[in-house]
């Protein structure tokens, strides 16, 4: 899409469940005032978008949250999605993925199970130790084999858990993924709450890439490994979802369509609800989803850049994030006037400048927290009094 | 597991994979986890014959009856062996 045309279709549908999750990751890209937010839709809502997403041409729809197993209507939902002609991605933790439930979702058309392997633990240094959700996942990954699911584990790396890539790699190996996604954190939402603590320094990234390539030799084909690079550490945008409302549609839990799973951050545009307006209307004609398509919206530098058709200018969210304007160049990108706040941040990294606040983790609490302080993307920090810095963990109910 | 198609061949959609004929993009897809290839007219017509029973001799009979050609062996070969390596079909 260049701005003239009439897009394509959303062939990615992500549908984003449910807000709960068990875990409290410190990098997850759920919105930070994620509990202000209860508000589910029913299964019938859900059911109604499937079909009228399918019409337009959705054909991979993801099952994601928060936890999708909290849904007890999921399997009800993937057997309406297989029968409608989708691939069936079920995106989660493993928490709740019982052998009654992983049978019935196989019975239901389920194609994919991606099983994530996260921070969960106390000490984000215990990332692969063998604590119980550790043995849990692991026991997990052995259901979805035996199953004859393909696999395709996710791992956020990070500055906490990047020099343990090798031990990654080998343990998806050994379970039998036939993907492994080491995918560097972005930062967003709660990773964005965090980034002081999350960013990698070069030297780790590149150890971690060399390790990467040293497996895929010895692999030989057996797993594939997608090593997502962090965009802080570019000079250039990442084409983020691939373009603004180009393939990638996502229903959050009360059925606000948005072009990525974070844009409801950005201000002055309202973003459609399934409840309210029907799929092709929310594609084709919505305000919110006709905003930043192509290059049409875009400012200098970008309107004039030969390499504008390429990344689209790359991250919305990024761009209001770090600069308080969502039709900025992102400021990954070398020739945007702010991009020395993302060399700051790098060159911070490289310091390991000593960190006062602590790391967040994900949680109702901290969410209302966050959110009755009307915490602002983009600081570079949260706005954590120095006296009230909570305890590491917190309500883990 | 390293032998290369010949005529006697019967391949198969790679597991984990699935074709289908899409309306809204006017063309075959191959499905995979959390992906898509949009194929080409040639390469779905040549894999919607990959359904196990037939080997390539089969095949390229069909598709040069179908499309009035000839000659076209070499050409689902090369297709079969690429395709093979991406794991779109195994045999």
């Amino acid at each position: 899409m260049n701005g003239t045309g009439r897009p394509g279709p959303p062939l990615w549908l992500l549908a984003e469940l449910t807000y709960r999750c068990p875990l409290h990751c410190v990098f997850c890209y759920n919105p930070v005032d994620f509990a202000t937010r209860e508000d589910e839709m029913s299964t019938d809502d859900w059911l109604r978008v499937l079909r009228e997403a399918r019409a337009q041409g959705s054909v991979q729809c993801g099952f994601s949250g928060g936890e999708p197993m909290l849904r007890e209507d999921l399997e009800v939902l993937v057997a309406e999605a297989h029968r409608l002609g989708y691939y069936t991605n079920l995106l989660t933790s493993g928490v709740g993925l019982t052998e009654t439930r992983i049978a019935a979702l196989k019975d239901a058309g389920l194609d994919h199970i991606q099983l994530s392997f996260q921070d969960s633990t106390r000490e984000v240094n215990d990332f692969l130790s063998h604590t119980r959700t550790f043995e849990l996942k692991e026991k997990v990954a052995a259901m979805i084999k035996a199953h004859g699911y393909p696999m395709v584990m996710n791992v956020v790396i990070h500055r906490l858990n990047i020099d343990h890539v090798d031990r990654i790699i080998g343990m998806a190996d050994t379970v039998g993924a036939e993907y492994l996604e080491l995918a560097n954190s972005q930062y967003y939402s709660w990773a964005e709450v965090n980034r002081e603590h999350l960013l990698p320094t070069r030297a780790q990234i590149a150890r971690a890439e060399a390790v990467t390539a040293r497996w895929r030799e010895r692999l030989d084909g057996r797993m594939r490994i997608f090593f997502v690079v962090p965009d802080y550490h570019e000079n250039r945008p990442k084409r983020c979802m691939n373009g603004w409302g180009n393939v990638f549609l996502t229903i959050t839990p009360d059925g606000t369509a948005l072009p990525c799973h974070t844009a409801r951050m950005l201000p002055g545009l309202a973003f459609p609800n399934v409840r309210d307006m029907s799929v092709h209307d929310i594609w084709y004609e919505s305000e919110g989803f006709n905003r930043y398509r192509g290059t049409g919206w875009m400012k200098e530098p970008c309107a004039s850049c030969d390499e504008r058709e390429k990344d689209l200018g790359g991250c919305r969210c990024q761009a209001y994030m770090l600069t308080q304007d969502p039709a900025a160049a992102d400021p990954v990108c070398a020739k945007s006037p702010h991009h020395q706040r993302v060399a700051d941040a790098v060159a911070r990294a490289e310091s390991g400048a000593a960190n006062e606040q602590p790391l967040i983790f994900r949680g109702p609490a901290e969410s209302r927290r966050l959110a009755g302080q009307d915490y602002a993307p983009g600081r570079s920090s949260p706005p954590v009094p120095a006296a009230e810095n909570p305890p590491k963990v917190t309500d883990r109910s | 597991m390293s032998t290369a198609a010949n005529a006697d061949t019967c391949p198969v959609i790679g597991r984990g994979f699935r074709l289908q004929w899409e309306a809204a993009q006017d063309c075959h897809v191959l499905l995979y986890p959390e992906g898509m290839v949009k194929l080409n007219q040639s390469a779905g017509e040549i894999l919607k014959r990959c359904d196990g029973t037939r080997d390539v001799a089969g095949i390229v009979a069909d598709l040069e009856r179908t499309f009035a050609a000839s000659g076209l062996e070499k050409d689902v070969l090369a297709f079969l062996d690429m395709a093979r390596g991406q794991k779109w079909v195994q045999w």
